[in-house]
Formats: structure tokens, sequence, C-alpha cells
């Protein structure tokens, strides 16, 4: 296929192995930022192609894992309700609220479904807002979950609603942005990164200057990355010849999507709709500066002052270490409660469930395989 | 499904042939020997890309039957219509349900029609079962399966789930994507008739080729090696897939099967099965090699190896 096929080349992958190897001096961190990269290293196994001085972290850009739990709660009392009908993604379907009194119907959208709640998968808050259409004595409520890669198409669902006067519309808003989670990654005492990936459909969207001063400021080599095998071999070599050679610049591998200046009639819906946050991270905690809301023009469309909902906070799994892995910090296998209290079907977190989670990436294509072959009787 | 089947059925009704895990139960019934199906249908949109309802209830079934290695002979239908289902809508499944029948060369020779209330219903539910004769010698079934097996897959996989789904979603592609639904006896019948010593056949249904895999592995105490290599999709079929974040292992499809065979068979029997219409892309998958049990390993076109996992509940769309 055009545009895949030839960025999972196996000679062409060879030749990049060779080209690593042939520079690296001494063991490296470097972190993927999103969790379709880390989906597509662990599906291709190219952490294990690499030598043994590169090190692979697991980075935060998973928009369903770090969605706080209390927001997912308010997920599941709005779906609850009557006369609503909660359109989301299907990737966060599975993600497990908290146990809290007011989730009476279960603890993820697919409980409140089957409990005859009106939830429904779309493709596009746009299809939302045309169920919103179609339904004008339902409340219509999408949820506006992820990164600076979905907040255009979020903020232009708000926008047309105004514009259109959808007024039984509404977006329930938990974004986030990339820069300040590796800000807050860097600035941890115990950090270990020492060169990012960035997320390319992220900089699709942002384009790369912002990322400028954080790698003068920490002295990180930050290389915009695609998701293909062939991206991520090219933007790991990219990443190590800058830290070989001292260097800590901001590069573009995924130049075939990537512009320096990014999508800029994105980048203007979206600072129309939306304002800067401080955002809470589900396994993290707070980071300041690191989310998105609603601005006061737009406030009408916000579900959580529709609906009237309380501000609490929640308790997760203490056994739970998402927050580690999402930071780099402990791999999946590193969990105690992994493969046995924690599995897709029974998830004490969300990396467990998401498409793009870690947990979940390490469950399906290596679960059986560590257990059996690599300290047993081997491939 | 696979819990339920686990958990709840096979404790309760466990006898030899249900036990065998097969698509269908092999029989001697008085000196003859034949296979046993059912299957039900419920599908929404009652008609996509390539077929509707009424092909997947022929087709369906008669597949089962024929990876039995028995010849699909007579089936019963059982209808469910909801009230206030347009007659033209009955009238253009059952036409295609003749069609269908006419094509794998089967009688419809017994049936039932309920109609339930407006609401209970979703249009059109329609239970099928069929019996086939066994005319050959050979034991086709999961425990036959041993290692050193080639495992031989018929065709490109995923047409059906994309159809569905994008017909279900209202998604458009450039090209029509249409289901891959067809009967599965001429294959099977090629193979038998060349003398292929086949060990286990099973249709991709849902769940892909995955789950088909993995089934049989747990039921055979083996572990399937497969290679990517050997796995054909369709250009718009993997488009679809990269759009929407699908994986096409786990897609549905109604007109593609794997065969067992031992290993120097395969050759032989990939030409066989290329000769066929219906399986004219078929390829060698990959080999069943000595445990862990129910384990499927994949090794990718960058020379790794990973494990390929059953699905836990429905593939969803990622959100970017």
């Amino acid at each position: 296929m055009k545009y895949v096929d030839e960025y999972r080349d196996p000679e062409a992958a060879q030749q990049y192995l060779a080209a690593i190897r042939g520079i690296v001096t001494r063991p490296w961190t470097i972190m993927e930022i999103c969790g379709g990269q880390t989906h597509s290293i662990v599906k291709y196994g190219i952490d294990e192609l690499l030598p043994n001085e590169i090190t692979l972290a697991h980075g935060p850009g998973c928009p369903v894992c770090v969605t706080p739990v209390e927001v997912i709660d308010k997920a599941l009392q709005i779906a609850a309700q009557p006369n609503v009908i909660f359109c989301s993604f299907g990737d966060m379907l599975r993600v497990p609220g908290s146990i809290h009194p007011a989730n009476a119907n279960g603890s993820d959208l697919f409980s409140v479904k089957a409990a005859g709640g009106d939830v429904r998968i779309v493709y596009s808050p746009m299809d939302a807002v045309k169920i919103a259409q179609q339904n004008p004595d339902k409340r219509v409520v999408f949820f506006a979950v992820g990164f600076e890669t979905t907040a255009p198409a979020n903020a232009m669902s708000v926008h047309y609603a105004k514009q259109n006067r959808v007024s039984n519309y509404s977006v329930l808003v938990s974004h986030v942005l990339v820069p300040p989670a590796m800000e807050a990654i860097l600035a941890s005492p115990t950090n270990c990164v020492q060169g990012f990936l960035a997320a390319g459909h992220v900089c699709t969207v942002m384009g790369y200057t912002e990322y400028q001063p954080i790698a003068a400021k920490y002295r990180v080599p930050i290389v915009v990355t695609g998701f293909e095998p062939l991206d991520l071999l090219q933007g790991i070599y990219m990443c190590l010849l800058q830290l070989e050679q001292g260097r800590c610049e901001v590069e573009n591998q995924y130049s075939r999507s990537v512009r320096r200046e990014g999508n800029q009639p994105a980048q203007q819906l979206v600072a129309k709709v939306f304002r800067v946050v401080n955002r809470k991270w589900r396994g993290i905690g707070e980071i300041s500066h690191s989310g998105l809301g609603l601005t006061a023009d737009y406030a009408d469309f916000d579900a959580e002052l529709r609906f009237g909902l309380s501000q609490y906070r929640a308790q997760e799994d203490s056994e739970c270490i998402s927050g580690l892995i999402m930071q780099g910090a402990k791999k999946p296998q590193a969990c105690t409660a992994y493969d046995n209290r924690c599995t897709p079907d029974h998830p004490l977190g969300a990396p467990m469930v998401s498409s793009e989670g870690a947990c979940a990436a390490y469950y399906r294509y290596r679960r059986l395989r560590n257990k059996n072959l690599v300290e047993g009787s081997g491939v | 499904m696979h819990e339920l089947l686990e958990g709840l059925l096979l404790p309760s009704f466990g006898n030899e042939a249900l036990l065998e895990r097969h698509d269908g139960a092999t029989l001697n019934i008085s000196g003859a020997k034949l296979a046993f199906t059912t299957d039900s249908y419920v599908v929404r949109p009652l008609f996509f890309p390539g077929g509707d309802i009424g092909t997947l209830a022929i087709h369906g079934t008669v597949n089962d039957l024929a990876m039995c290695g028995a010849r699909p002979l007579y089936l019963s239908l059982a209808l469910i219509l909801e009230e206030g289902l347009p007659m033209e809508t009955l009238r253009r499944v059952v036409e295609s349900m003749r069609a269908s029948a006419a094509v794998a060369n089967v009688q419809l020779v017994t049936g039932d029609t309920k109609v339930v209330d407006q609401g209970k219903g979703d249009g059109i539910f329609i239970n099928t079962a069929g019996i086939g004769a066994i005319e050959h010698g050979i034991s086709i079934s999961p425990r036959n399966v041993r290692p050193g097996d080639a495992i031989l897959l018929s065709g490109d996989i995923g047409r059906h789930g994309i159809a569905i789904m994008a017909t279900r979603e209202g998604l458009s592609f450039e090209n029509a994507i249409a289901s891959d639904c067809a009967t599965l006896w001429e294959p099977v019948k090629a193979l038998l008739d060349a003398g292929v010593e086949v060990h286990c056949l099973r249709d991709l249904t849902r769940g892909g080729l995955s789950s088909a895999l993995i089934e049989i592995a747990e039921s055979a105490g083996v572990r399937c090696a497969i290679n990517e290599a050997g796995i054909r999709v369709r250009e718009e079929v993997a488009g679809a897939c990269e759009v929407l974040g699908l994986d096409p292992l786990y897609l549905a499809n109604e007109g593609r099967f794997v065969a067992f065979v031992p290993e120097q068979e395969a050759e032989r029997a990939v030409v066989i099965l290329r000769n066929v219409d219906v399986s004219s892309e078929a390829t060698c998958l990959g080999q069943v090699v000595n445990g862990p049990a129910g384990l499927v390993t994949l090794r990718t076109q960058l020379g790794t190896e990973r494990m390929v996992d059953m699905l836990s509940g429905e593939q969803l769309p990622r959100i970017c």
C-alpha cells in the first residue's frame, strides 16, 4: 500500500539498524512520546532489534490513559441520564472509572450502555453534532479528549454548533498538551530520558517551534517522528546522532506530514474555542498549563456546566503504577498487577485497555511469549 | 463467547461430538457418516456490498459443513421476523438465499417462521441448520493437528469486516469494499478429491484469522507459528484499517479458511487451492510447532516475532 509498505521495508530497516549500530558508543535512553509509536515499536519488535545500548522509554502520549478518572466518572454520570445521547471515540468505552456511588450503572461506558444508556461510538465529533441536529429533543454530549491532534476537530464541532445554534450539543472536555508534560518529565529529579521522539500527528497540527525552548533549556535532542517502523528507526538514528555528537536540536523526521509552523488555520480555530488551563493527568497529577478548556465565548457548550456536576477527588487503585509507566520510569512487566489482577478484561488502569496504552501493547504482543518462550524453551 | 462456551455450554452438554470443538458435529448414523451444524444470523445492516443476511445464512452453514469435510446436502431455515418488516425486504433476502443455495447445490428441506412484536427484533433473524455427507475416510478435526503441519490460508483477509463496518457506520471509501462471502465446499472438495491428507479445516468468521488459529492451537495443544509475508490484505482493506486503527487479523471473513496439512503436502495443496476461484490467492501461512499450547506467534516482515492475542471484546476505532 502506498505510503505504508515503503515504510515497512525489511531491507531499509536493516540499513538503518546497521547505521544505528555504527554510531552508538554508550548507553542512551530515548523516549517516544506517543502511544501510537509505542504500539508500533512493540508490535514490530523495534526495541528488540536495537543495540543493547539504546533503551526506549514509553511516554505519556496516550490520550485515553491520561484522562483523569474524575472525568471518566463524569462521563459515566452524564451517559446514564435519561434523554442523553453520549458520543465518544470508541477507545474511551472500556476505560474504568472509579468506584463512586454516582456510578451506579457500572464502571465503564460499555456498562452504562449495557444498562440502557444511549452511548454511541462516533468517528468524528462532527458526527455527534449531526446526531444532535437529528435529535432535537435529546441532549447530545461529545467526550472531547485527546492531545493537540484531536483539538481542531473538537473545536470545529463546538464552533459549528454555536454558528448553527445547535443548542442541545455540548462537550465534556479533557484536552491535554504535549510540551508541558515533556517539561514535567525533564524537571523530575528521577528523570532518565536523554532524548525524545516527538509525536508526528501532534506536530502536524502544532508544528515544532514550541519544542525549541525545551530542547535548549534541558539540553535534549527532540526529533519529530512518524509511526511506521522505518519512521521510528530513522527518528531513533537522528536522535542518537545528536546525542553522540553532543547536539540538542529539534529535527523533523516526519517531513512528509509535518511543517515547521504546523497547520495554522487549525491552530487559529483551537485558539478561538479553547484556552490553556491547568489539567490533572491520570496517574501523574496536575501539570500547570497542560490542558485546554472552553473559552468564555463557548462556555455554553461545556457539558460540566450544563449538567452541574460537582468536583471531587476520586480514589484510584493503589497497585496501578500507570503514572510511572507513562513517564518512562517503569515497564509494564514491572507492575505487580500486570497479567494477573490487571488484564484487558479487568483493567485496574487505562493503559491496559487503550489501543495506545503501553500495558495493552505488552499484554497483546508479548505476554505469553515472555512467559513461555523467553524465560522457557526459547523461540 | 469463548468463556461462555468453555464455562457454561461445554460443561452442561459435553459429549464426544461437542467436545471436538469443531464447526460442526461428525456423526455416525446407521452406517452413514454425516456432519451436522447450525448457525444463527443477526447482522446489521441486512444488506451490504457483496451480500446480505440471506447469503450469509446459506454460505455460513454450508461452510461449517465444508469445514468438517462434508458435502453440504440439506438445510433447514428458521426466520424470526419483526412486525412491520417490509415484504420487499423479505423477498430480497429470500431471493438471495435461493441463489446462494443454488450455487452451493444444497436444498432447503424444512423450516419455520415466527413473527415478534415491533421493537423486539432487528428486522430479520435467521437460523439455518445443515446436514452433509462425509464421503472420505479422513478425520478432519483440531485434534489431528500436529507439530510439523503446514498452515494454509485460502486468500486475502478482512473484506467482510470492513464491508459491514463501512455500511453500518456510513463510511465511504473511494472504492466500495465488497464482502468475500462465498461457499467454501469447492476448494475443500478439490483438496479431498486430490487425496490431500487434510488434518483440520476452519473457516475464518467473527474474530478473524487470529481467533481461528488460537482456538485450534488451544484444542490441539500446539503453537501456530505464522509469517506476516503469508497474509494478504487488499489495498483498500489495508487502507481502511490504517485509517480506523484496526488490525486485519481480527476482521471477520465469510469466504476464507485455514487448512492444516502435512508439511510434505503443503506445496501441492496450495497449487490445488489456487486452481479454484474462491481460493485462487491461497498461501502457505506458517507451521505448527511444539507448544506452548494455544499460542500463536507471528514473524513480522522485519524478522521479529510477536504473539497474536485473542481479542478482548470488539475492535474499537482509535482516537487519533
